[in-house]
C-alpha cells in the first residue's frame, strides 16, 4: 500500500470536486451539530433529574383557621389527633425516607429566610398565612402519587404540594428541544448522505479513466476505492470538527444559561461535552464513508 | 495457456450469440492473430479471458486456472497476469512517459525502489528510451502506443491481449510496434492480437484464428489475413 499515493489521490478528489465537497462539509457540520445539541441536552436532562430525584419531596399543608380551600372550611383547623394520624400515617409507609414537622411559625421562619431579599414579599406575610406542614423526602421520587393519595384524603390535610409537578414541565421542554433537534438532524443526516452519494458519484466519474486502467493492470478492489471512501471520511471528519464547534457553543451559550437562572449546580462537565462530541464525530464519519461505499458499488463495478 | 471449451456468449440484448460454441487452445509462448470482420467475436473473446464478463456456457482457463471457479476478488490477481493494449492507447494524459507505465505498477503496490528499476528497462524494451519525461500529448500514435504496451509489459504478464493496437497508426508505424510485441512474444510471453490489419498479419506469418459471427471458421498456423483473397 502506497500512502502518499492513495493521499494524493484523495486531495485531488477533494479539490475537484470543490463545491461539491464545501456542500458535504456543511450538511454533515449542521446535521451533526444538532444530533450533538439534541445528545447534551438529554444528558442535561438526566442530570437534573438525577440532582431533582434525591431532593424532590412532598409538602403536606395542615388545614389551620384562615385557610380559604372549601375542606378546611367545613372541618376547621386541624386537630393534635389528626395530625398525629397523619404523621404516624407518613411514617408508617415504606416509601418515605423522611419525615419533618414544621410548625407555623417555623414554616414563617423558613418563608422569611427564604425570600430575605424581597422585603415586600416578606411584609404582606405574617405568621399563620402558610400554615404547619410535613415536609416528606421520598425513597424514590416515582412514588410521590402513591404518597400523595394516601394522605391527600385524611382530615386535618388541606392540600398536598409537589415539587415534581413543577419540574416536570420544565423537563418537558428540554425534552421537546432534544427531539426538534434530534429529528432536525436525522433529515439533515439523510441530506448529508444522498449528497455524499453524489459527490463520489461525480468523483468516480471524473476519475473512470484511471479506474479503468486500475482495473486491467489488477490492482484490487479495496485499492480502487480507497481514495473515494477517505475522501467522503474525510469530508465527515472535517464536518464532525464544524460540528463540535457548535456543540460546544451549545453547552456554554444554552445549557449552562439555563442553569445561571435556576441557581444550582448541575452544569455538565467537559466529560460529557467529550463524549458528546465524540460520538458524533464517530456517526459522521461511519455515514460518509458507508454512504461512500453504497455509491461504489452501483458506480464502480469492478 | 488459454484454453477455450465450447464457450458460448449471449449478451442479454441481442439474440444472437456473440461467440457460438467455440473452442481454442493457446499454448505457452504462441503468438495469434485474432481475425474477421467486426461483431465476429474478437472482442468478447479478450473480454473473456480477462474475465470481464462471464461465458453464457462452456469453460473458459487462462494461466491454468478455471475462470468459472475463480471468486471475485481474486480477479485482479488474474489480471496481474494479463497485459492489455488497445486501439485508443489509454494513458493518462497528466502523467508522463515514466508516470504511466509506473502507474501500473504503484497500484498493485510495488515498492518504489523496484519501480525505479524497472520502469526505465522496459520503456528501453518499446524504443522510448530518452523520452521518459514526455506528456502523452508530446508523443506520436506509435510513440504513445510504445507508452501503452510498456505499461502493460511492465509486471512481466504471461500474456499480452493486443485489442487492434495499430488501429489508430500508419502503417509505416505498425511495423515498428509489431516489432516490440514480436520482441515482447520472444520473451516467452503469449501474445493475442486482435486485427483488421492484413498486411501486418500477412507479414508476420503466425498462427490465424478467423472467427465470423462468432465461429471458428480458420484455425491455421503461418496463415495470412484471408485466404479468398
Amino acid at each position: 500500500m502506497r500512502a502518499q499515493f492513495v493521499l494524493s489521490e484523495i486531495w485531488i478528489g477533494l479539490r475537484r470536486n470543490l463545491t461539491m465537497t464545501i456542500a458535504v462539509i456543511t450538511t454533515v457540520a449542521i446535521s451533526l451539530a444538532l444530533f450533538g445539541a439534541g445528545l447534551l441536552i438529554n444528558q442535561q436532562v438526566s442530570e437534573m433529574r438525577g440532582y431533582w430525584g434525591e431532593r424532590v419531596s412532598l409538602t403536606v399543608y395542615l388545614c389551620n383557621d384562615t385557610s380559604p380551600s372549601a375542606i378546611c372550611q367545613e372541618s376547621g383547623a386541624a386537630s393534635d389527633e389528626e395530625r398525629q394520624a397523619i404523621q404516624s400515617q407518613l411514617e408508617s409507609m415504606p416509601e418515605v425516607a423522611q419525615v419533618t414537622f414544621m410548625t407555623e411559625s417555623e414554616a414563617w421562619q423558613d418563608f422569611q429566610d427564604r425570600f430575605s431579599n424581597s422585603e415586600a414579599l416578606v411584609e404582606a406575610t405574617e405568621e399563620g398565612d402558610i400554615p404547619a406542614n410535613f415536609r416528606v423526602q421520598l425513597q424514590d421520587p416515582g412514588d410521590h402519587d402513591t404518597v400523595a393519595g394516601a394522605v391527600a384524603e385524611m382530615p386535618g390535610v388541606d392540600s398536598v404540594s409537589n415539587d415534581q409537578e413543577v419540574l416536570d414541565q420544565f423537563f418537558e421542554l428540554l425534552d421537546g428541544l432534544k427531539w426538534a433537534a434530534l429529528v432536525v438532524a436525522a433529515v439533515q443526516l439523510a441530506a448529508a448522505a444522498l449528497l455524499i452519494g453524489n459527490t463520489i458519484r461525480l468523483s468516480a466519474y471524473s476519475r473512470r479513466r484511471e479506474t479503468g486502467i486500475m482495473r486491467l493492470v489488477g490492482a484490487s478492489n479495496f485499492y480502487i476505492q480507497l481514495p473515494f471512501l477517505l475522501e467522503g471520511a474525510i469530508a465527515g471528519l472535517i464536518g464532525g470538527i464544524f460540528a463540535s464547534g457548535f456543540i460546544v457553543a451549545t453547552k456554554f451559550f444554552l445549557l449552562d444559561k439555563v442553569q445561571d437562572w435556576f441557581q444550582f449546580d448541575v452544569t455538565l462537565g467537559m466529560g460529557s461535552v467529550f463524549y458528546v462530541i465524540g460520538v458524533s464525530m464517530i456517526l459522521g464519519v461511519l455515514l460518509c464513508t458507508i454512504a461512500s461505499f453504497l455509491t461504489l458499488r452501483r458506480y464502480l463495478r469492478v | 495457456m488459454i484454453h477455450f471449451e465450447n464457450v458460448t456468449k449471449v449478451y442479454p440484448t441481442q439474440k444472437r450469440p456473440a461467440l457460438d460454441g467455440v473452442s481454442i487452445d493457446v499454448d505457452k509462448g504462441e503468438f495469434v492473430f485474432l481475425v474477421g470482420p467486426s461483431g465476429s467475436g474478437k472482442s468478447t473473446f479478450l473480454r473473456l479471458v480477462l474475465k470481464e464478463e462471464k461465458p453464457t456456457k462452456g469453460r473458459v482457463h487462462v494461466a491454468g486456472k478455471d475462470l468459472a471457479r475463480l471468486s471475485n476478488w481474486k480477479v485482479p490477481h488474474l489480471r496481474r497476469r494479463i497485459g492489455c493494449v488497445f486501439q485508443d492507447f489509454r494513458l493518462l494524459p497528466n502523467k508522463n512517459v515514466f508516470e504511466n507505465v509506473a502507474f501500473a505498477l504503484e497500484v498493485i503496490g510495488k515498492p518504489r525502489r523496484f519501480i525505479r528499476k524497472v520502469v526505465p528497462e522496459v520503456v528501453e524494451l518499446v524504443g522510448l528510451e530518452g523520452k521518459s519525461t514526455r506528456m502523452p500529448d508530446e508523443l506520436s500514435g506509435g510513440e504513445q502506443q510504445r507508452v501503452a504496451i510498456a505499461r502493460a509489459f511492465v509486471n512481466r504478464p504471461q500474456i499480452l491481449l493486443a485489442d487492434e493496437p495499430t488501429g489508430n497508426i500508419d502503417p509505416a508505424t505498425s511495423i515498428g510496434i509489431m516489432k516490440v510485441l514480436d520482441r515482447i512474444n520472444r520473451t516467452g510471453t503469449t501474445v493475442v492480437m486482435a486485427t483488421h490489419d492484413a498486411a501486418i498479419v500477412d507479414s508476420m506469418r503466425k498462427r490465424v484464428i478467423e472467427l465470423e459471427e462468432g465461429q471458428v471458421v480458420r484455425d491455421q498456423s503461418r496463415g495470412v489475413y484471408g485466404q479468398a483473397y
